[in-house]
């Protein structure tokens, strides 16, 4: 049974968003994708300043058995990427919603968080993906 | 749901993710391949290859059918020796690979892949009409490969007091050589550039053999690990880095073509034979990838200065390595092809080293 925090937003491409009280939000991928993907050895993140649309590819999780599109979950500029998973990839597979946020997005329309899925619609989305 | 090794509810007990392979329902893992890979390289592993196709080849004229059969020559093999081959057409493609164990003058076994159970078994079937044997599939027989540093020890601590005769014998075992005792059948052979048996026995008493040797610190490893390993050991895997349309002197087999005795007519050394004396245009070569990334199976590799048309090639087997710590691949590329390539990894070029696989072998880097 995957880990799914009741206090995140998610995407129907399996990344989790947290909106900090500033306004920005943190990204990542959710544990349903880790357990997926198995083994994460490479990421590939984009830079801070990088202008992204909604859904747009922006970065690339490898693990030992392929390549997959990391989706951003709303329009905004990259402030920051975890500079950890460089380093240290399976960080993904060990704390999905923690050590291995992926990036710190200033959105550029707010509106669209709350196109987000809640972690009771992520959870029956995925129930329906699997079976 | 597939076809079941008489292992299946073992892999289920101990939390295995199953995928289809080759129409079975196999472990592609217990958690985590790479642990796993590493578990391997450190200690042992044991992986369920019940799925592969075990035939034996009984009969006064067994020796000659395999003489003309495989693309090596069986001649060089001492009682209990096994042999890695291919198994060509006419044209010298590759139908398979498999290795053959010479038990005795009557009795040879060949262990060939489970994808290509079907037509092998047709073309065995076809050729060996010519000849006086009979050929026996064995389903019934399971097939556990314990692989490591520490394998050996772990398989006679299984045996010690159970089968002394065949620990004796397997503790005399040199590699690639065989025993067998009663119903269980050991060979020092193996799929991940370690050390370690394969051990084929009844499928019932499968179980009780994968449990004793979970009791002696074995650990289970799955399919995944399985292809990291033998990428790592620059072993080819068929139906990815060879096929019918591909010969052994295109996928880094050259050394498994027995050209003498000359006369010797095995079943594809006309077209080997012209194919060398034209030129060999493709070479299976390996590769470190010098950045950061994967190497991933059909990527295109760009080879610089070997001319227009000739100037590229492609992965057929790449992925991370995890006793490396980077990408590795197996790719054919044109045999001008010089120490480095770059490789196309989604739409930018990466630069990579060309290398003369193994990259591992015995838990070393060979690179």
């Amino acid at each position: 049974m995957s880990n799914i925090p009741k206090h995140l937003k998610y995407t129907k491409t399996h990344e989790w968003v947290d909106v900090q009280k500033d306004g920005t939000v943190t990204m990542g991928i959710t544990d349903h994708a880790q357990d997926l993907l198995g083994d994460v050895v490479f990421i590939d993140v984009p830079q801070a300043g990088r202008t992204l649309k909604a859904g747009e590819a922006c970065a690339v999780v490898e693990s030992v058995k392929a390549a997959s599109d990391i989706y951003s979950p709303i329009a905004g500029d990259v402030i920051e990427a975890n500079p950890a998973l460089t380093g240290q990839p399976e960080l993904v597979n060990k704390d999905a919603y923690g050590k291995a946020w992926m990036l710190r997005l200033k959105p550029s329309n707010p509106a669209e968080l709350n196109n987000l899925l809640d972690a009771k619609s992520y959870e029956t989305f995925i129930a329906s993906e699997t079976h | 749901m597939g076809r079941q090794t008489p292992l299946y509810q073992e892999h289920l007990a101990l939390h295995a993710k199953i995928v289809d392979f080759a129409g079975w329902d196999m472990p592609i893992h217990y958690g985590s391949q790479v642990e796993e890979h590493h578990q391997v390289r450190r200690d042992a592993g044991m992986f369920d290859v019940s799925h592969m196709t075990i035939v034996d080849l009984h009969g006064a004229q067994v020796r000659a059918f395999l003489q003309y059969l495989i693309a090596n020559n069986v001649d060089k093999l001492k009682q209990n020796q096994a042999l890695y081959t291919c198994m060509l057409n006419a044209q010298g493609g590759v139908i398979d690979d498999l290795i053959v164990y010479f038990m005795d003058e009557q009795w040879f076994r060949i262990v060939v892949n489970a994808a290509t159970r079907e037509k092998d078994m047709a073309w065995i079937n076809t050729q060996a009409a010519a000849y006086n044997i009979t050929v026996t599939e064995r389903p019934e027989l399971a097939m556990i490969a314990v692989q490591g540093p520490n394998a050996r020890e772990r398989v006679y601590g299984v045996l010690a007091g159970v089968n002394d005769a065949l620990r004796e014998q397997a503790a005399q075992l040199k590699p690639f050589y065989a025993a067998h005792a009663g119903d269980i059948f050991i060979g020092r052979t193996g799929y991940t550039g370690e050390d370690g048996f394969e051990i084929l026995l009844p499928g019932k008493d499968a179980a009780a053999m994968w449990r004793a040797l979970l009791g002696q610190g074995v650990k289970p490893i799955g399919l995944g690990a399985r292809d990291t390993l033998r990428l790592e050991a620059g072993m080819n895997l068929y139906g990815t880095d060879m096929d019918e349309t591909i010969s052994p002197l295109e996928c880094g087999l050259e050394w498994t073509v027995a050209w003498e005795p000359a006369a010797r007519n095995f079943i594809g050394r006309d077209a080997l034979e012209k194919q060398k004396a034209q030129g060999v245009t493709r070479k299976l070569v390996g590769l470190v990838l010098e950045d950061k990334g994967v190497l991933r199976n059909h990527q295109k590799v760009i080879v610089e200065g070997v001319g227009a048309d000739a100037g590229s090639g492609e992965i057929t087997s790449g992925s991370f390595a995890p006793t490396l710590g980077l990408a590795i691949a197996l790719a054919r590329v044109p045999t001008a092809t010089g120490a480095r390539v770059a490789v196309d990894i989604r739409g930018t070029l990466h630069p990579a080293r060309v290398v003369k696989p193994p990259f591992v072998r015995n838990g070393k880097s060979l690179i």
